[in-house]
C-alpha cells in the first residue's frame, strides 16, 4: 500500500492537480482511477466509458505517420481525426513518421488523442515532462478548454500549471505508514 | 477492432515489423535441410511434410512476442485497455492480424519450398490446406502465450517454453494430414481434427488472453 485515506469528489468542469514527491504514488493513484490497477481497499466511482488515460508514455507508434496514428485512435473511439489534427497544429506534420517527431511534438500528438477520444474524464500522468514553455502554455489552454466544456481532468505534475479554477491535492499527507492499515483507500468520484 | 487489426497489419509490413521475419526464417530453414540431410530425393520427400510443418511452427513462434510487447513498451496497451474496445476484442484482433501477417504468407510460401524438397504431387493441396487452418491455432494459442508473458522483459524464452507444449497437437495433426497423403491414406480425419483445434483456439483463446492481459496490466 502506498497511499491511504485519499478522498476527493470532482464534478463537471473540475480540474484536479496531484502534487507530491517522486514515488509517493501519483501514478499508482491515476492507474487505480483509470481502472488499470485495483485499489487495495476503498471505492472509485467514475463512469469507465468516459475515461481517457495518458500515462508517462505517449502510445505513439514510431512507424506510423502522425495522421495514421490519429486515424487509428479515431477508429478505436469511433470519432473523426481531421478536426483534431488542425486544432493542435498537427496538420503540417500529418505525413511525417512519428519517429522523426521531437519529444514535444510527440506529447502534442498524445494530447490530440485525448481530445479526439471525445471522453469527459482525462487522466494524465505528468503530461508536461520534456515540454518547453510554449508547449506547456498550449497544454494548459487545452486542459482549461476541456474543463470549460464540462470535462474533468486529473493531472499529476511537478510543474506549476496555470489552469483557472484548478484544485491542488498534495499526496504527501496521505502517505501510508508501513504495512497494510485499516484506513480505507478511498476515492469518491462523481 | 477493425482499426486495431488494420493498424497491426500496417505495422507488420513497415520497418521493424514481423512480416518478413517469419517468412525469411521459414525459407532459410527449409533451404538448409538438404545441406544437412543430403540430397537423396527419397529421404527428402519422406521428411518434407514434417520439415515444412516444423519450419512453419518455429517461424510462427519467432514473431509471437511482438504481438503485445511493442504495445506494452510504448504505452499503447494501457490506452487500449481504457478504450471502448473490449479486452477480448483486442486479443482476437491482434491474433487475427498475426495470422494474416505470418500464417498466410507461410501457407503461400510452403508449396514452393515443398517443391524444393521434392514433396510428392498429391500432397500439395493438403499441405496448403493444413497450414491454412493450422496456422490459425498457432496464432491464437501463441497470442495467449504472448499475453501471459507481456510483463516479462525479454520473455522470449519463457514464451517459447509455455507455448511449445500447446503446439504439439497442432503439429501432430498438421503434419499427419500431409504425411497420410504421401502414404496413400485418407488425410481428412487428421485435417478435420486439426481444423477442430483451430476453431477451439479461436473460440477460447481471446478470453484466456484477455484475462492474462488484465492480470499483467496491474
Amino acid at each position: 500500500m502506498v497511499l491511504s485515506g485519499v478522498t476527493f469528489a470532482l464534478t463537471a468542469g473540475d480540474c484536479l492537480i496531484l502534487r507530491g514527491p517522486n514515488g509517493i504514488g501519483k501514478s499508482t493513484l491515476l492507474r487505480v482511477l483509470a481502472g488499470l490497477a485495483p485499489a487495495a481497499s476503498g471505492l472509485v466511482e467514475v463512469d469507465e466509458d468516459q475515461i481517457a488515460y495518458a500515462g508517462h508514455l505517449d502510445g505513439v507508434k514510431a512507424q506510423l505517420s502522425v495522421a495514421e496514428n490519429l486515424a487509428f485512435w479515431a477508429g478505436v473511439y469511433g470519432t473523426e481525426a481531421d478536426a483534431t489534427l488542425a486544432h493542435f497544429g498537427l496538420d503540417v506534420l500529418a505525413d511525417r513518421l512519428a519517429h522523426s517527431l521531437s519529444a514535444g511534438q510527440k506529447r502534442r500528438l498524445g494530447l490530440a488523442r485525448l481530445h479526439l477520444s471525445g471522453r469527459k474524464v482525462w487522466i494524465l500522468d505528468e503530461p508536461t515532462t520534456s515540454l518547453d514553455a510554449e508547449h506547456v502554455a498550449l497544454f494548459e489552454a487545452a486542459f482549461a478548454d476541456h474543463c470549460a466544456r464540462g470535462g474533468i481532468a486529473v493531472i499529476s505534475t511537478h510543474l506549476d500549471l496555470a489552469i483557472p479554477r484548478a484544485q491542488t491535492l498534495d499526496l504527501a499527507q496521505f502517505k501510508a505508514r508501513g504495512g497494510v492499515e485499516a484506513n480505507p483507500f478511498l476515492e469518491d468520484f462523481t | 477492432m477493425w482499426a486495431l487489426f488494420k493498424r497491426d497489419l500496417v505495422l507488420a509490413v513497415r520497418s521493424g515489423g514481423g512480416f518478413g521475419l517469419a517468412l525469411a526464417f521459414f525459407l532459410i530453414l527449409v533451404m538448409f535441410v538438404p545441406f544437412g540431410v543430403g540430397s537423396d530425393r527419397v529421404i527428402l520427400a519422406r521428411i518434407a511434410p514434417g520439415i515444412l510443418w516444423i519450419g512453419a511452427l518455429l517461424a510462427c513462434l519467432l514473431s509471437l512476442d511482438r504481438i503485445f510487447q511493442l504495445d506494452m513498451e510504448d504505452g499503447t496497451l494501457d490506452v487500449l485497455a481504457t478504450s471502448p474496445l473490449p479486452m477480448e476484442g483486442i486479443a482476437a484482433a491482434k491474433a487475427a492480424a498475426h495470422w494474416v501477417s505470418t500464417g498466410v504468407p507461410l501457407t503461400v510460401a510452403a508449396p514452393f519450398l515443398g517443391y524444393l524438397l521434392g514433396l510428392p504431387e498429391p500432397a500439395y493441396f493438403w499441405l496448403v490446406a493444413s497450414l491454412f487452418t493450422g496456422t490459425l491455432s498457432l496464432s491464437f494459442i501463441g497470442m495467449f502465450g504472448a499475453a501471459l508473458t507481456v510483463g516479462v522483459k525479454r520473455g522470449g524464452l519463457l514464451l517459447s517454453l509455455l507455448v511449445l507444449p500447446l503446439y504439439v497437437p497442432t503439429l501432430i495433426f498438421g503434419a499427419q494430414s500431409v504425411v497420410r497423403v504421401t502414404e496413400g491414406l485418407d488425410p481428412t480425419p487428421a485435417w478435420m481434427l486439426l481444423t477442430g483445434i483451430s476453431m477451439l483456439s479461436m473460440a477460447a483463446m481471446p478470453f484466456a488472453g484477455a484475462m492474462a492481459l488484465r492480470a499483467n496490466l496491474r
